[in-house]
């Protein structure tokens, strides 16, 4: 997660104090992502360093009494920040995918109840989740949006624990021959 | 004592060499007030499982019980009458009656029971309302949202006293903003205390229940453990009101 664009973002309003813009982060992230106050007066001086933003005491410590204004350069690098879509050419590393790959050759596992334990612990998670959108008082959109990617995000690995579970069951239906063919992996390959 | 409990049911089709065994052995209790989930692929047997419950179809053998009356004793009448007046179902399709208005199609379960077409009404219109829809009660299914549509099926499965609702896949065509609409109102009902149960493969409609049980191949294989408190996940969080 970018701090340092967040930052570019809330002073994209308008000339905010250092105090100020550590509460607007925590506030805007539905108080899900706290952050600590030297997380944001670090980056706000390397933001100043940098040039992207800039305050009426320069030199002076980044504190929460100081004010910062957005400059020009500053506004550039968040437009093409919110304009360049982030890197997701690469898989990340899942630790989830490469145990039920690794499950597949240990004798004597199940691969079912491996994912089974895994599925059960994402969907208690969501509950959780879920939970805390039921109350519609408490109806806030930052944080519903927050609560939602999350959940997307849970519901995604389920989904493909469900489609590994019907893939592997039905494999275990057909021919022993189900390991990943030289063509898949060579695909795999070539699209780094 | 569980308002819906089902006891070591099964269910085969067929007999000897095509013999499919949709349900073997599933046990399962549903409180008033709460909702459970269960969760499982297509072809798990969730959808058996549900029509059993609801006595829509009978298990070859073990035994369905609803608030503490077995329905292997009851004549066909008196399970006519359970579903008639206790029982409310939701399935994919909605299946609402096109040639009736929202609130004609809400009545209608009263009014077959023997209630008088005002009173069946009026139990209408309380039940849409509760559910934001008394705005569209003179309005046919053709004329309604798939969310609406679906509202005012939910409002149908549980006018006057129902108090067991059986839902399959209920959001199934629906987005997310809708199939959201959907649980809430289910959620609603389960707070006057109905007792509820979902049958669905997605995991964001089954995270709504209180209990989520996963079915693979017929058999319960595992559920989900009491949910502990979610300031486990958020620190900062005032909690959320419980249940009930």
């Amino acid at each position: 997660m970018s701090v340092r664009h967040a930052l570019l973002a809330f002073l994209s309003e308008g000339p905010k104090y250092g105090l100020q813009l550590r509460q607007e982060f925590e506030e805007s992230t539905g108080e899900v992502w706290p952050l600590n106050v030297g997380q944001v007066y670090t980056t706000l001086q390397r933001l100043e360093r940098d040039e992207l933003i800039e305050s009426d005491e320069r030199g002076e410590e980044a504190g929460p009494q100081k004010v910062f204004r957005i400059t020009k350069a500053g506004r550039k690098e968040l437009d093409t920040w919110l304009s360049t879509p982030s890197d997701m050419t690469e898989p990340p590393r899942d630790e989830l995918v490469i145990k039920v790959l690794s499950a597949l050759r240990v004798p004597g596992v199940s691969v079912h109840d491996v994912i089974q334990v895994h599925r059960r612990y994402l969907v208690e998670l969501m509950q959780q989740w879920t939970r805390l959108k039921e109350d519609e008082a408490d109806f806030d959109l930052t944080f519903s949006l927050v609560v939602d990617a999350e959940l997307f995000r849970l519901d995604s690995v389920v989904r493909w624990l469900d489609a590994a579970d019907g893939r592997l069951k039905r494999a275990a239906l057909e021919a022993p021959s189900a390991k990943p063919g030289p063509l898949i992996r060579r695909r795999l390959v070539a699209r780094r | 004592m569980s308002y819906l409990e089902l006891r070591r049911v099964s269910k085969s089709y067929g007999a000897g060499l095509t013999e499919v065994r949709a349900l073997s052995g599933v046990n399962l209790a549903v409180e008033r007030g709460s909702l459970v989930a269960v969760m499982g692929p297509s072809g798990s047997g969730k959808s058996t499982l549900l029509t059993i419950a609801g006595s829509l179809d009978e298990p070859t053998s073990g035994e369905v019980v609803i608030d503490g009356g077995a329905l292997s004793s009851m004549s066909r009448n008196e399970k006519a009458r359970l579903r008639r007046r206790t029982v409310g179902y939701v399935f994919q399709d909605f299946n609402l009656l096109a040639g009736l208005t929202a609130a004609e199609n809400v009545s209608l379960p009263l009014e077959l029971d023997g209630i008088s077409a005002k009173k069946a009404y009026l139990a209408a219109i309380a039940a849409l309302e509760e559910l934001g829809l008394a705005d569209r009660a003179t309005h046919y299914p053709d004329e309604l949202s798939g969310g609406e549509r679906q509202r005012v099926a939910i409002a149908r499965a549980i006018v006057g006293e129902r108090s067991l609702l059986l839902a399959d896949e209920p959001s199934g065509a629906l987005d997310s903003t809708n199939a959201e609409a959907v649980m809430r109102m289910i959620l609603i009902a389960c707070h006057r205390g109905v007792a509820a149960m979902v049958v669905t493969h997605d995991a964001q409609l089954a995270s709504w229940a209180d209990r989520v049980v996963f079915i693979r191949d017929g058999r319960i294989v595992d559920q989900t453990a009491p949910p502990p408190s979610p300031e486990s996940l958020i620190a900062d969080l005032p909690a959320p009101s419980p249940r009930q």
